[in-house]
Formats: structure tokens, C-alpha cells, sequence
């Protein structure tokens, strides 16, 4: 016979002498579980390389100088005072000090990579074509750790030294140029100077491709007119999500300007809440249907069972034990589902992410699912399960067990 | 034979309390059980038979007056208390078997004292195997309710009744729904572990011809003790 705990055979047995339904509600359980499972990872790792191309070609966190702004004078007592107050124009500006605030940047908790960068308008000539640019002045080993450039290189290498410079593969057929041909570079400042193309590079945008142009600190500071000064540092952080609230921090305790990817990229984070939303509401109703599911499969049980419950109560079953019989069933029901769903929702991943592919032939999305996912669909199975039975359970156990003999 | 094992005080049972079609099914019932009694309850439809049995067993709580089994007083007692002393002072047979059909017939005899422990053990499963070897059922523990006939089915509900080897055995037109050699098989029996182990039974029945073979026949009418009195006398005297 059985040597479990009785409530565990019990609702074995009545499970299994139920098979057609028990089968039902668990492909009910398995098909809402996938659902879950496989929503929740493409929209995740859809978002997850979104977030990474974006992040691909910018710093999460970028500090300016604060901006000027143009203060009303003191008004002298009786003299008048203008109405109107002029915005000032943003010229270009080192950061004050920078070197010495640089630690404060670097060292922050959370931040774990910096870069100063020296940017700022200019056109680069070859013959008669001339191309308006963005100058971008780097220290090459430390600006790596910012933007993945060095891997974007198509042609030529990562060198920035000397005159030597990187400009993107659109830049370089505009100007008709390849690796080791000169352009010459002027700035509205006065500056002028030649540069040699040390390599190519290809970010993924065609707009930044045409427009960056990479040189040393000290080119650009020359060529710029900021000599010895810096326009802004580039920071990475460890946890993308906190870049928002490390630059709120960041700036109340300097006084610069520090903006987060958050805010330069409002658009994509909010399409990107929105769409974590919609998941949110399909995960809420297919885990109401489901309850729901578990929950009318369990209450037919309760009245198909009446004799059977009175009859175990009348031998001595307490009310605990027929409640933890059906809330076991309903555990029962999620667990199983949960299980055969996560494997469901997987096999699907699968199938789709070898249907749908990118041009370049590469899937759009990964079919791993994480461990977590996993996980988390399992125990609120298994709750939803529970909470499901709730109400036949206490139904059952509240059954009176003469009236439910007499009636048997 | 001075043990009680029995005795109800002044029970009264009401149903649809506070209702407009209040109705009192018992009046005030005084009645003492010893050890070792083989007793007949009979009456009409609708005399308080029914009700009885299920005070009795604990099933419902009288509406006022005391139930007390192997002198412990049962409407003093709390849920639980009642479902642990209904396990194991009261062996229940009901006309219509009412095993649980999901489970062998080792394991429906097994089931009140599964319950009692919370699992399954070799005393237990030893301890059915014997009872439905003394209701001659050994060889068909491993079946089903559904494949067993209606004698056989109520021998293995006889068996389930006694795993306790409760005090008070409380039958419920046990034999009502059986032909009369399996009513004679399984009235056999009972009268086989009254003698033997001094079990106390109350027999709810209808047939006459039952009653006369118990020791003592408990008549009710609306809801009152009509006549009480050892067998032989009871009916003669009406």
C-alpha cells in the first residue's frame, strides 16, 4: 500500500480517479504557463539588445558643464530693471577643474568605467568635398571601455595617436577616402590640421558613421581652442537601470550637468515601459484564467466527492486534513503545469527564433530561458494553484458529513 | 456489565432554527447503552431513527441535552475533539457501504486509522489484512469497491467499523440493501464480534425479523422513546 502522508494519497487518488478533468485543467495550466514563459523572454531578450544597440554607441551617463545662464542684476534701489532676460548661447566649455573632479567620476559606487572626451563641431575637406563633423577627442584605451569601438573597426586598426585618426565608413565614402589617406580638419574656433585615416568604423548608425571623427585629447583640445580642458566625461555603470538615479547623485554633489541614457533616451524607455506593461497585463489575465480554471475543476470535484468527504470525515478525517486534500490538488495542478509549460514554452522559442531570423540570418532573439523565468512561473504556479483551491477546499471541508452521507 | 458506553440526557434536536418552519425531530431523549448490548432501533419513516444515529455518532450536536460516549460528554468537547473521538469510539456501517471507491478494500479498512496516524505503516496495513481476514474477505483486499458484490462490500464496511476496535458500533440498516443470505452473512458477523470482543451495537432497521434477533429493541415515534424492553417482549406487546 502507501506510506505517504495520507492527504497526498488522497488526493492522488482523487485526482486520479478524475483523469479527464485533472488532464484538462493541467493542459489548461501548461498552455498559460508557455504563454508566460515564452512572452516573457522574447520580450525580454527583444528589449535586452534593443538596450544593447542603443547602448552600443553611448555612454550610460554623460556630465557637461552647468550651463550659463544669464542673472538678473541686482536692482540698485530707484533704478529700473529690464523686463526681458536673454537666454545666454551655450558656448562651447571645459569642464572647470576637471582633473581634479575626474576621481569623483571614476570612483563613484556603481560607476565602473570613465572617459574624458574633448567633442565639438568641425568639417572635414578632402579636395573640393567638405563634410560638417563632430570632432571626437579621446584617450583611446580608457574611451574603449565606453563605446565597444574597437570591435567596430572594419578596416584598418584602433589607433589614436599622433594625427592619426578613426572616421566611419560612411565619412569615408562620402570623401572617397580608405585607411592611410589624409583629410584635413578646420574648426569655427580657427583650427586646422591634417589627419591620417588609421582606421574605418562602422557603429550601426549611418548618422554617427558620417559624423564622428575620432583623434587624441590633444588634437581636438587644439583644434577645439579648449587646451588642457575637457567638455564632458563619459561614464559606464554596472546596472544600467541605475544610471538615472547614480546622475541625480553624481550632480547634486557637483553642481555639473549629468545626464543619464535615461533621460537622452525618454522615447525608447518609455516604449519599452509600455510594452513591459502590455506583457504585465497578458502574464495578470492568463494567470486569472488559469486560477479561474483550477478553481471551477476543483469545485466540481467538491460536489462529485461529497460522499466520498463525508464518509472520510465520519471515519475521522478533520476539517485540516479535506482542506489540505484539495489544496494539495490545486498545488498539484499548478506544479504539473508549470513544469510541462516551462518545457512547452521553450520548444517554442525554439521553433520561432530558428522561423524568425534577422537579414544578416542571425536569430532575432535567443531562445534561452533564463533560470529565473523559470523559476518564478513555477512558484506562482504553484500559489495560483493553491489560492485556486482555496475556496472549494474550505467548501469541502465545511461539507457536514451526516448531511453529506445522507445525501450520498 | 455496569460500563457505560452510552447515555444520552434529554437530547433534543431542532431543525431550520429560527425559521418559520422550525421543527423539533426529537423530544427529549433519555437512553443508556452498557457494554457488551446488542440493541434494535426501530420506527416509522420519519420517527427520529436517522437523527438519532447521527447524534449519536457525533455527526451533528443535539440542539440541547448531553451525548456521552465511554463517558466523556461530547457536546463539551470542540470540533476536532469530536472528529478524534468519533475515530476512535465509533465504528460506523451504513446501509449503503459507503466505502471510498478510489481505494482497494485493505485500504478503505485501513482509512480510519490512516487518518488517526496521518500515513500508512506495515502495523496498519497487518492490521487490515487480519480484519478482512476475519470478515473472510482476505483474498480480495487488492480489489476495488466496484468489484466486489453488495455482501462483500458490506463486510469490508463491518471490517472498517471494527479497526478501531471502538466501544460503540453504530449500524445503519446495514443489511437493507442485501439479499437475505448476505443480510444473514453479514448480521452473523456482527452478532460474531458483539459475543467476542463485547463491541456495543446499535442496529437501525426496518425488517422485524432483524430485530427480534437483538438482544434489546429501542422503538421510536415522533420523535419520542415509544417503548423500550428486551426482545421477545417489545413486539408482542403492541
Amino acid at each position: 500500500m502507501i506510506a505517504a502522508p495520507i492527504e497526498w494519497v488522497i488526493a492522488l487518488r482523487f485526482m486520479r480517479e478524475g483523469r479527464m478533468q485533472s488532464a484538462l485543467i493541467i493542459t489548461g495550466v501548461t498552455v498559460g504557463v508557455a504563454v508566460i514563459v515564452f512572452l516573457t523572454t522574447l520580450i525580454d531578450t527583444l528589449q535586452a539588445s534593443l538596450i544593447d544597440r542603443v547602448l552600443g554607441s553611448q555612454a550610460h551617463i554623460v556630465v557637461r558643464p552647468p550651463e550659463e545662464v544669464a542673472r538678473r542684476v541686482p536692482a540698485a534701489a530707484g533704478s529700473g530693471v529690464t523686463a526681458r532676460v536673454e537666454p545666454r548661447a551655450q558656448r562651447l566649455r571645459s569642464i572647470d577643474q576637471w582633473e581634479n573632479l575626474y576621481p569623483q567620476f571614476s570612483g563613484a559606487s556603481g560607476v565602473t568605467a570613465a572617459s574624458p572626451l574633448v567633442s565639438g563641431p568641425g568639417f572635414a575637406a578632402r579636395g573640393s568635398a567638405s563634410k560638417s563633423v563632430v570632432l571626437m577627442g579621446i584617450d583611446p584605451d580608457r574611451y574603449r571601455r565606453i563605446v565597444k569601438l574597437d570591435t567596430d573597426i572594419v578596416a584598418g586598426a584602433y589607433r589614436v595617436g599622433g594625427t592619426d585618426a578613426l572616421i566611419g565608413i560612411e565619412l569615408a565614402a562620402d570623401l572617397g577616402i580608405g585607411v592611410g589617406d589624409k583629410l584635413r580638419v578646420t574648426t569655427a574656433e580657427g583650427g586646422e590640421d591634417v589627419l591620417t585615416v588609421a582606421g574605418i568604423f562602422d557603429v550601426g548608425s549611418r548618422d554617427l558613421n558620417r559624423r564622428w571623427v575620432f583623434v587624441t585629447l590633444r588634437v581636438a583640445q587644439t583644434l577645439l581652442d579648449l587646451p588642457g580642458g575637457v567638455t564632458s566625461i563619459d561614464l559606464v555603470v554596472e546596472r544600467i537601470f541605475d544610471a538615472q538615479g547614480i546622475a541625480e547623485r553624481l550632480q547634486a554633489q557637483t553642481g555639473l550637468k549629468v545626464e543619464s541614457w535615461m533621460q537622452t533616451n525618454a522615447q525608447l524607455l518609455a516604449a519599452l515601459r509600455n510594452q513591459t506593461i502590455s506583457n504585465s497585463l497578458i502574464r495578470t489575465f492568463v494567470v486569472m484564467i488559469v486560477a479561474l480554471g483550477i478553481s471551477s475543476v476543483l469545485v466540481v470535484s467538491v460536489v462529485q466527492k461529497q460522499k466520498e468527504i463525508g464518509i472520510l470525515r465520519a471515519m475521522g478525517a478533520s476539517r485540516q486534513r479535506i482542506m489540505v486534500v484539495f489544496l494539495l490538488q490545486g498545488a498539484t495542478f499548478g506544479l504539473a503545469g508549470s513544469l510541462a509549460g516551462a518545457g512547452l514554452g521553450t520548444v517554442l522559442l525554439h521553433v520561432f527564433s530558428t522561423i524568425y531570423r534577422n537579414a544578416d540570418g542571425t536569430p532575432i532573439f535567443s531562445p534561452e530561458v533564463s533560470p529565473r523565468v523559470m523559476a518564478v512561473a513555477c512558484v506562482t504556479a504553484i500559489v495560483v494553484g493553491l489560492v485556486a483551491a482555496a475556496v472549494p477546499a474550505r467548501r469541502a471541508a465545511s461539507l457536514d458529513p451526516a448531511t453529506a452521507i445522507r445525501h450520498g | 456489565m455496569a460500563e457505560t458506553v452510552l447515555r444520552l440526557h434529554g437530547v433534543r434536536k431542532s431543525y431550520n432554527i429560527g425559521t418559520p418552519v422550525e421543527v423539533e425531530v426529537l423530544h427529549g431523549i433519555d437512553l443508556t447503552l452498557e457494554r457488551g448490548e446488542f440493541v434494535a432501533l426501530i420506527g416509522p419513516s420519519g420517527s427520529g431513527k436517522s437523527t438519532m444515529l447521527n447524534l449519536v455518532g457525533l455527526l451533528e450536536r443535539p440542539t440541547a441535552g448531553r451525548v456521552e460516549i465511554t463517558g466523556q460528554d461530547a457536546t463539551a468537547l470542540d470540533e476536532d475533539a469530536v472528529t478524534r473521538l468519533r475515530g476512535r469510539s465509533i465504528g460506523f456501517v451504513f446501509q449503503f457501504h459507503h466505502l471510498v471507491p478510489a481505494f482497494t478494500a485493505a485500504e478503505n479498512v485501513a482509512m480510519p486509522l490512516m487518518l488517526e496516524r496521518g500515513h500508512s505503516d506495515a502495523a496498519i496495513r497487518a492490521r487490515a489484512l487480519e480484519l478482512l481476514d476475519r470478515v473472510g474477505l482476505a483474498a480480495h483486499a487488492h480489489k476495488v469497491p466496484g468489484q466486489l458484490s453488495g455482501g462483500q462490500q458490506q463486510r469490508v464496511a463491518i471490517a472498517r467499523a471494527l479497526s478501531f476496535d471502538p466501544p460503540l458500533l453504530l449500524a445503519d440498516e446495514p443489511t437493507g440493501n442485501l439479499d437475505t443470505v448476505s443480510a444473514d452473512e453479514a448480521f452473523a458477523l456482527m452478532r460474531e464480534f458483539n459475543r467476542r470482543a463485547g463491541i456495543t451495537f446499535l442496529l437501525v432497521t426496518h425488517d422485524p425479523r432483524l430485530a427480534q434477533r437483538c438482544d434489546r429493541i429501542i422503538e421510536l415515534l415522533d420523535g419520542s422513546v415509544l417503548r423500550d424492553a428486551p426482545s421477545g417482549t417489545a413486539l408482542e406487546a403492541r
